[in-house]
Formats: C-alpha cells, sequence, structure tokens
C-alpha cells in the first residue's frame, strides 16, 4: 500500500523582480493587497520573471526527493514556500504533519553565549519546549564531539564546529514528518557528514523529505527519486529514473576548456560510441571498449596522456600512450592514430576526457586540454576503476581493415 | 495514520488568497501564535540580556548612564545660565532626570520593533517561527530596562528630597503606558521600515524633535504656539503622568494619559494585524 502524501504542491508559480526599486515598490503594492484582501496577481508586472512556474508535486512518508539544478534554477523559493516563509503567487500547498527544517543551522546562535546556552535557544527557535531540551541536552552535546568546548563561547567555534553544534540540535531534537534538507550535508568533516547521513537515513522512512543539494553522489544515495529544475520549471518527468536526472543536470553545466599554447595540439574522436546526447556528449554503456581515433601535431619530442575527469573537474583515470609495450615518443610533425582505452569500467555519470602533451626531454607541460570529449556512461553495476592504466596503438593505422581485424580478434579474447 | 504523538497530523495549506478574507480563521492564529511564541520569547529576551551585558565591563550601568549624562549637561547649562528654564516645581535634576529615563523608555520602545526584526533577519527569511516572538522578546527587553531604569529612579528622587506619596502605586502603570504607545507605533513602522531604510533615519529625527516638544527636560510653557504643540503632543500626557506619579502627585492629564493609552492598545492591535499580513511579503523582498 502507498504511503499517505504528506507534501502536495498543485500549480505552484512565484515571480521575482530583477530590479532592486521596483522590487521595494512591487512589495508595498502586494502589502496593501493584503490589506484589501485582494489575492496575489497572475500576471507579471515589469521587469518581473517567474522564479518558480507551474510546479506540481507530491511527497509521501517514505519518500525523499532530490531537488536538483544549478544556482538559481527556483529550488530554494520552492523550499521557502513549502515551509511557508512566502506565499506562492499561483497554485496551492498542502503540508500534512510536523515540519523541520534543517535549512539554518545554528539560526539564533548569539556568538557571545556559550554552546550550551546556545542549544536552548536554538532548540527553542525550532519550536521545542525548555522541558525536551533539558531531557536530551546531553545527548546533542555528544553527538556533536564537542563537549569539550560547550562552554565556551560560540564565537570561538570554528565554522565547523559551529554547524556542528546546530546540526545536532535540530537532527536530534525533531521528530518531523516532513523534512527540508538545504544543502546542509555539505559542511563539516567526512566522519561528521556520513553519522549524520546515518542518522537522517534512520528517520527517513518515517518523513517525507525534500533534499536540495548539487552533491549528486549524495543526492543519488539519499534520495529515492530526483526532480531537476531549470528556470523555475521542473524539466523532468515525475518518475524518471535518477541517473537520466543527473545526466540532465550535467548536461546544462557549462564544462571547463582550456587551451593548448604553442607547440602541440590534439583533437580526438571516438569511434566505439552509441551515439551522442543532445548536448553533443559520446553515450557509451559500462564496459564498453573505448576506442579513439587522434590527431596530434607536436612541435618537439612529446609523450602524451590521456586522462578522464568526473564532470570536468576531477581526474579518474590516467593514460600512458605506449606502443607494443613502450611509451610512446611522438616526434616533432603531424601524427594520427588509433587508441585503445580499454573498457569503460565507470560509474553511471558524465565524464570529461582530457588530454596533456609533454616534452619528452624534459617531461615539461608543452599544452593541457580538458573537454576533449564528453562522455556519458550508462552502467548497472558500481566499480571500482583503475587509477593508472596502459592504453596501447592498434597496429596497422590508417589501413581499412586494420580496427575490423583488431576488433575480431578482441571478440573472444580477455581485455587487456 | 498519525503523527507520532498519535494525534491526526496538523494540516496546513498555502494559497495566494488574502489572509484577510477569513479573518476569523486569521484571529484564530494570531491567539495560537502568541501562545506558542512565549517560550521563545523568554529565551530570545534572557539570550540578548545576557549577551549584551556579558561583553561589557559597566553592565546595567548603561540602562541609566545616558540620562544621567544628559541630566548633568541640562543641569550644568540651566545653572550656568546657558538655557533660561521656567519653574518646574521640583528640583531641576529630578525634573530632567525622570524626564530623560522616562522618554528614553519611550524612544527604546519605539525603535524595538524595528531593530528585533533587522537583528534577526537571517533567522526570519530561513525559518519558520511564530513572528510575534520577536516583539514579545523585544518588549521583555524594554521592560527589563525599564526595572533597572525604575530601581535607579526611586532612590534618586528621594536623594533630593521629594517625597513620593501612594500615587507611586501607580507609577510602574505610566511605565507600561510608554512601552505600550512605543511599541504600537513602532510595529506600524515595520512593514514600511523594513522595506525602506528612510523610515529608519527618520524616527530617531523625529522623536529628538518630539522631545522637545514635551515636557522632558523643562516645563510645559503656559501659553504661546509651544503651549499649544505642548498640549496636542499626546506624549505629554505620557511623561506628566509618569513623572507626577513618582513624585508625589496627582496626573495633571489624566483623561489624556487615559485617552492616549486606549488609541495605543488599538493601534497595537492593528499594528500586529498589519505586522503578520506583511510578514511573507518582506521575507520575499528581504532575500536572504
Amino acid at each position: 500500500m502507498e504511503k499517505e502524501v504528506l507534501i502536495r504542491v498543485e500549480g505552484v508559480s512565484k515571480k521575482y523582480c530583477t530590479d532592486l526599486r521596483r522590487s521595494l515598490r512591487y512589495g508595498m503594492q502586494d502589502m496593501f493587497g493584503e490589506l484589501r484582501g485582494k489575492p496575489r496577481g497572475h500576471e507579471l508586472r515589469a521587469q518581473e520573471f517567474w522564479a518558480v512556474k507551474d510546479i506540481d508535486l507530491e511527497v509521501r512518508r517514505g519518500e525523499c526527493l532530490g531537488l536538483i539544478g544549478h544556482n538559481g534554477a527556483g529550488k530554494t523559493t520552492l523550499l521557502r514556500m513549502l515551509n511557508g516563509l512566502v506565499k506562492p503567487d499561483t497554485g496551492r500547498i498542502e503540508i500534512r504533519g510536523r515540519v523541520g527544517a534543517l535549512i539554518a543551522l545554528g539560526a539564533g546562535f548569539n556568538p557571545i553565549l556559550t554552546g550550551r546556552e546556545n542549544i536552548y535557544v536554538n532548540a527553542s527557535v525550532l519550536g521545542l519546549r525548555k522541558a525536551d531540551v533539558a531531557a536530551r541536552i546531553e545527548e546533542v552535546i555528544d553527538f556533536s564531539e564537542i563537549r569539550d568546548f560547550i562552554d565556551t563561547p560560540v564565537r570561538n567555534y570554528s565554522s565547523g564546529m559551529t554547524v556542528r553544534l546546530g546540526f545536532s540540535v535540530a537532527a536530534l531534537m525533531l521528530e518531523p514528518d516532513i523534512l527540508f534538507l538545504d544543502e546542509v550535508l555539505a559542511v563539516g568533516d567526512m566522519a561528521f557528514t556520513l553519522k549524520c547521513l546515518n542518522l537522517m537515513r534512520s528517520i527517513m522512512d518515517r518523513t517525507a523529505c525534500v533534499f536540495v543539494s548539487h552533491n549528486m553522489p549524495l543526492v543519488s544515495s539519499f534520495c529515492t527519486h530526483a526532480r531537476m529544475m531549470h528556470k523555475g520549471q521542473f524539466i523532468t518527468a515525475p518518475d524518471e529514473p535518477m541517473a537520466d536526472v543527473m545526466n540532465r543536470y550535467v548536461a546544462l553545466a557549462p564544462t571547463l576548456r582550456s587551451h593548448f599554447g604553442d607547440g602541440a595540439e590534439v583533437s580526438a574522436q571516438l569511434l566505439s560510441s552509441r551515439g551522442r546526447t543532445v548536448d553533443g556528449a559520446e553515450t557509451i554503456h559500462q564496459g564498453d571498449e573505448m576506442i579513439l581515433e587522434v590527431e596530434c601535431t607536436v612541435s618537439e619530442p612529446a609523450t602524451i596522456f590521456f586522462v578522464i575527469k568526473t564532470q570536468g573537474t576531477v581526474p579518474l583515470v590516467h593514460y600512458v600512450v605506449e606502443e607494443q609495450g613502450q611509451e610512446k615518443v611522438f616526434a616533432a610533425g603531424q601524427h594520427t592514430f588509433t587508441l585503445n582505452l580499454g573498457r569503460a569500467d565507470l560509474n553511471s555519470s558524465n565524464y570529461g576526457l582530457g588530454v596533456t602533451v609533454r616534452r619528452a626531454s624534459d617531461h615539461a607541460v608543452m599544452g593541457k586540454r580538458d573537454g576533449l570529449l564528453d562522455l556519458v556512461v550508462k552502467a548497472d553495476l558500481v566499480t571500482w576503476s583503475h587509477m593508472v592504466r596502459r592504453a596501447s596503438i592498434i597496429p596497422g593505422h590508417g589501413t581499412p581493415d586494420a580496427l575490423p581485424q583488431f576488433l575480431a580478434t578482441r571478440q573472444g579474447g580477455e581485455p587487456a | 495514520m498519525s503523527s507520532a504523538q498519535g494525534l491526526p497530523p496538523r494540516v496546513v495549506v498555502y494559497t495566494p488568497q488574502a489572509m484577510l478574507r477569513a479573518p476569523g480563521a486569521m484571529f484564530r492564529e494570531m491567539l495560537a501564535d502568541l501562545r506558542r511564541s512565549r517560550e521563545l520569547a523568554w529565551r530570545l529576551a534572557v539570550r540578548d540580556i545576557s549577551a549584551q551585558y556579558r561583553a561589557s565591563v559597566l553592565g546595567y550601568l548603561w540602562a541609566f548612564i545616558t540620562p544621567l549624562v544628559t541630566t548633568l549637561m541640562w543641569v550644568f547649562m540651566s545653572t550656568a545660565g546657558v538655557v533660561k528654564v521656567s519653574d518646574t516645581g521640583m528640583p531641576y535634576a529630578v525634573f530632567v532626570f525622570t524626564g530623560t529615563m522616562l522618554w528614553q523608555i519611550f524612544t527604546e520602545s519605539i525603535t524595538m520593533p524595528q531593530a528585533q526584526v533587522t537583528s534577526s533577519q537571517s533567522m526570519v527569511v530561513k525559518l519558520n517561527f511564530p513572528r510575534e516572538a520577536l516583539i514579545l522578546a523585544g518588549m521583555l527587553k524594554v521592560l527589563f530596562g525599564v526595572l533597572v531604569k525604575a530601581a535607579v529612579l526611586v532612590p534618586v528622587v528621594l536623594f533630593f528630597g521629594v517625597l513620593p506619596d501612594v500615587h507611586l502605586l501607580l507609577f510602574p502603570l505610566a511605565l507600561l503606558a510608554l512601552v505600550l504607545v512605543g511599541t504600537s507605533i513602532g510595529l506600524l513602522l515595520v512593514p514600511v521600515g523594513t522595506l525602506y531604510s528612510d523610515v529608519g533615519r527618520f524616527v530617531p529625527m523625529a522623536t529628538q524633535f518630539l522631545m522637545y516638544v514635551t515636557p522632558v527636560v523643562y516645563a510645559m510653557p503656559k501659553s504661546g504656539l509651544l503651549a499649544t504643540f505642548f498640549q496636542a503632543n499626546p506624549l505629554s500626557a505620557l511623561i506628566l503622568t509618569g513623572r507626577a506619579w513618582l513624585t508625589g502627585s496627582a496626573s495633571p492629564m489624566l483623561i489624556e494619559f487615559l485617552l492616549v493609552v486606549a488609541v495605543a492598545a488599538v493601534l497595537l492591535l492593528l499594528g500586529w494585524v498589519l505586522y503578520r499580513l506583511s510578514m511573507s511579503v518582506l521575507i520575499e523582498r528581504m532575500g536572504s
């Protein structure tokens, strides 16, 4: 049996104004409208835009919705409406049950007061009674792991310690039916973050949760489903698989690209692609063999390294280009070759292929480039990848049947 | 299904509809929120009061240092003949000290609501808690200051040989009236004052001006244009009544005093409604 719907959002929109002076004037208008008993307007006034537009949403008990989208997509505005801080301009929001919000950790902390005093203040802001706080304060202090400093003024705390205290109060004190989380788990050290996640998981099946984060691994491990917001609207369907939602997120990000200096130029094309996405990224499946056709020009003898990075940032796998078991030194001039990067034992995500060209004599970097290719990997399994590996040049480049021959030999053979 | 407490879950609905459309529900919510905010208000007030004086050497003395300095200044100016003050019917120092102390209670009350909202902005825009708590906490803070002031005022008056009488029992009411009037005006200013900083600049200027048409540092003139100002100024009744009850006489403007208090009570209710209605608009425009 499906559990009851705790958050129901129907056709909700919210407009914002780009100009400060106008915004203030509209604020006055809206206030007088309230006084005259008029509902909010459906039309945009000058310099207004829909920050959130026609959002429909249902979250049941036990579900966790990951709300993703780039900065300014409207996630926080939507969350604020759900939390009752601002009114929707159109539509209707229904919230059933006790709401807990881990949004402003340590709200109401006064820097001059001690951690212990601030626990009481913070808990009070979150709607808890003094008796409840007194009963659980030791538990809160233990969870925060800052007992040694609990009677020190909060202004002497590091930002991490402040967040620990804020999280401990909010998380331990609340027993919510509905939970809003806005980027709060991104702070604190890793051990504490893991502890927080475990705590959150333990209350997950009793709550309807909305989780806003830019941390895709966190969203995919934490949420039951995800929706992508872009320019105030959902651009993914309610039942879209998580991996596809994530892909939309990364596809919309401008990839980091840098250019070569003088002395080297490399371009590459993926031969083993399963097709291109709308945004031009090559799609491959986990386990596919990745074969590149590379064209490069170097002004001096050089070695070439390829690198696969996550979302264009974190290097994941390095490839040393070699030929017949030897690191290949490319003589000055133009080269074209086919390169086998081996099987893509990568997890479902978006990756970028980058390249580094080093001078053979002193290994100085002659050129670097990110975003040579964008790769989208679809996977069914989670694997651990080898970080550094060899990539061999396939013999007989340029002859028409070299590649088919190579592939034929690979059919029954072991992967390198 | 029910929530953890075994009660049916609280259902809240947010729509673009104006809250005034359902006044009954709105007043019920106002009362419920007022009840819910009592403990939080107390907590916030304790927080602010203890933090305010913890990082200070003179601590609670600050509650009356400013009026004391003002008094000394005026006493000096009048003895030096810089200003000519008409007869006040009591030692001039007592007159000025009581006047400035009472006046300070009023100005603190009038700036309090805005100060409370501004200083809690980061909390207000991110968390949903009963907003009444901010104003209640502010009133508690002002009242704490009032207690400190009262504890100083009575001995000072006695020291100068002015004997309070049975009217002293009414004196706390005069103090409460000052807080009530100040808060009601201040609360009415919050919606516009949060949007436009002009209000925040205007208020201290206006109170400064008002002080000179209120019998704070010199007695009410008997005739002339200024006398009309003094008479028309509702604050005159408050200050005169407070001072009279403290220094052992009946209020010379009791009817006016009661009238001002009644009007202020109505304004406070109005300000409260306005404050609630405007809060969601203010949060939108304040940003985070």
